[in-house]
């Protein structure tokens, strides 16, 4: 036995989480549209039941674009079927799930590139460009 | 004094980018229940907090909340002793022992007098000394000289916030709680037996990022891990409200994932998070397994009666007053989602 799929005796999806999620998704769509305001929302604060949280990410789908992100583990972000609703997973660095989230945005805040790394991108930059240039002065 | 780097200032140094601290940002409010909302605040909070140091007393327990605590996965159990707090006295995880290991403790202790955290597990004899001692020093003894300096104690398990086992009856050691003893300073409970690894560095982390003991409840339980009894987070709460029940571990109610409520189910009268925060990564809880809650994170849990013995028996007089059951369980779930919106505004405010 590999997984806990395998197990004869299993308690099915009867929780109804899923339909309210996607319901609760169409309107935060809406207000991103209307008003340009995004919505997060955490799924590891809802009790699934086994099995729910597949049946939810089936009925988003897939995308056009998906990324994934090497800081402090690996992280997953993935447009689902419906432009705009990303699925985001965070995970830690012994790969474990850390974070699963439900983003209604135009581009997760997490892909852009942040000042703080873009500074100290710059630096290195610069040190690296002058170690260069000093190195074609000096031949 | 000592210069103490911050949070942010360690994680920068280990290379940790920008991305990489909102994402933890973001999986500590998460942990915390609170909105992603407040992820800047938390950013800013833990960006600039402090490592506290932490002194860890082991009394009478089993070693099973160390274990539990190894086993946090978000954040890791290394990742928060590197990073966010310094662990220096733990007599299970530390390579030093005898009179290292106890100059370790004094030096913290002088070192950062008055703003360390004290962590236990187990309870405390008060029987006789000499029924759990370390490097010669009664419990009772080493508790009270470490907490003396102390910012705040943290009870990690039921037995330090209840007595637990050794305090069941008819308690042959004379075990008391952590509480019991110490009055003069904030005392956190976190039990469970043992408590959930995530809500043992969700605790610490809480701490961490608001600088403040957080909101707990009549037990001394963080209302953020707490405040929900499993029942009302249990995703087989719709079969208790539809009165299907599995009778017994093998029925065909058993089988269909029914409501283990007449199997002895402790779900309606426990507060704790596995429910949502799950065992194991995340990846299920008791009930989940097909076992009925044993409410290990309430007092005196083991001397409530039979695990087996259904709560209606005791709180309803019969089982056959299960109808009257769903009915308070229900009014208590919309109290519970009503209290756990209170305190995800009240975060909100003050950000």
């Amino acid at each position: 036995m590999t997984s806990s799929n395998e197990i004869g005796v299993q308690a099915k999806a009867m929780h109804g989480n899923v339909a309210p999620i996607l319901n609760e998704v169409m309107h935060a769509i809406d207000r991103l549209l209307d008003d340009g305001i995004p919505t997060t929302i955490d799924l590891a604060s809802l009790p699934f039941a086994p099995g729910e949280l597949d049946e939810l990410e089936a009925a988003l789908g897939t995308g056009e674009l998906s990324a994934r992100l090497d800081a402090l583990g690996t992280s997953r972000i993935r447009e689902t079927a419906y432009p705009g609703v990303w699925w985001i997973e965070h995970r830690n660095v012994n790969d474990e799930v850390a974070g699963r989230y439900l983003e209604v945005t135009r581009l997760p805040e997490i892909l852009s590139s942040q000042d703080a790394d873009i500074m100290a991108g710059r630096a290195r930059l610069q040190e690296q460009f002058g170690k260069a240039s000093s190195g074609r002065k000096t031949t | 004094m000592n210069y103490t780097p911050t949070v942010g200032q360690i994680l920068q140094a280990k290379g940790v980018s920008r991305r990489g601290f909102l994402k933890y940002c973001a999986t500590t409010a998460s942990l915390l229940a609170l909105p992603p909302s407040m992820i800047p605040r938390i950013a800013e909070a833990i960006e600039n907090a402090r490592r506290p140091s932490v002194i860890w007393l082991s009394f009478q327990e089993c070693t099973g909340c160390t274990e539990s605590l190894t086993r946090s996965s978000s954040p890791t159990v290394e990742g928060l002793i590197f990073d966010a707090i310094s662990l220096d006295y733990h007599h299970t995880l530390q390579a030093a022992s005898g009179d290292q290991a106890e100059a370790a403790r004094h030096a913290a202790m002088e070192e950062n007098d008055g703003n360390y955290l004290v962590l236990v597990d187990g309870s405390i004899p008060m029987g006789n000394p000499g029924f759990s001692t370390i490097a010669g020093i009664s419990n009772y003894d080493m508790l009270m000289e470490t907490v003396a300096g102390a910012a705040a104690v943290v009870a990690i398990g039921s037995c330090a916030a209840f007595g637990g086992i050794p305090g069941a009856n008819p308690n042959p050691t004379g075990a008391v709680s952590v509480k019991d003893l110490v009055t003069d300073k904030p005392v956190i409970n976190v039990p469970g037996c043992p408590p959930i690894p995530m809500v043992i560095t969700g605790v610490l982390a809480q701490f961490l990022t608001f600088g403040a003991i957080p909101d707990l409840d009549k037990h001394g339980r963080p209302l953020a891990f707490f405040g929900n009894t499993i029942h009302d987070r249990c995703y087989r709460r719709p079969f208790y409200e539809q009165g299907k029940f599995a009778d017994t571990f093998d029925d065909e109610g058993a089988k269909a994932g029914w409501c283990l409520y007449k199997l002895g189910c402790k779900g309606p009268t426990t507060y704790n998070a596995c429910a949502t925060v799950k065992w194991n990564s995340g990846t299920s809880f008791p009930i989940e397994s097909g076992h009925p809650c044993l409410g290990c994170s309430e007092p005196r849990f083991w001397d409530k009666g039979g695990f087996y013995q259904p709560l209606s028996t005791g709180h309803f007089g019969s089982g056959a007053k299960l109808a009257g059951a769903a009915v308070a369980g229900a009014a208590l779930g919309v109290a519970a989602a009503a209290a756990g919106r209170r305190r995800q505004a009240k975060f909100t405010r003050e950000a």
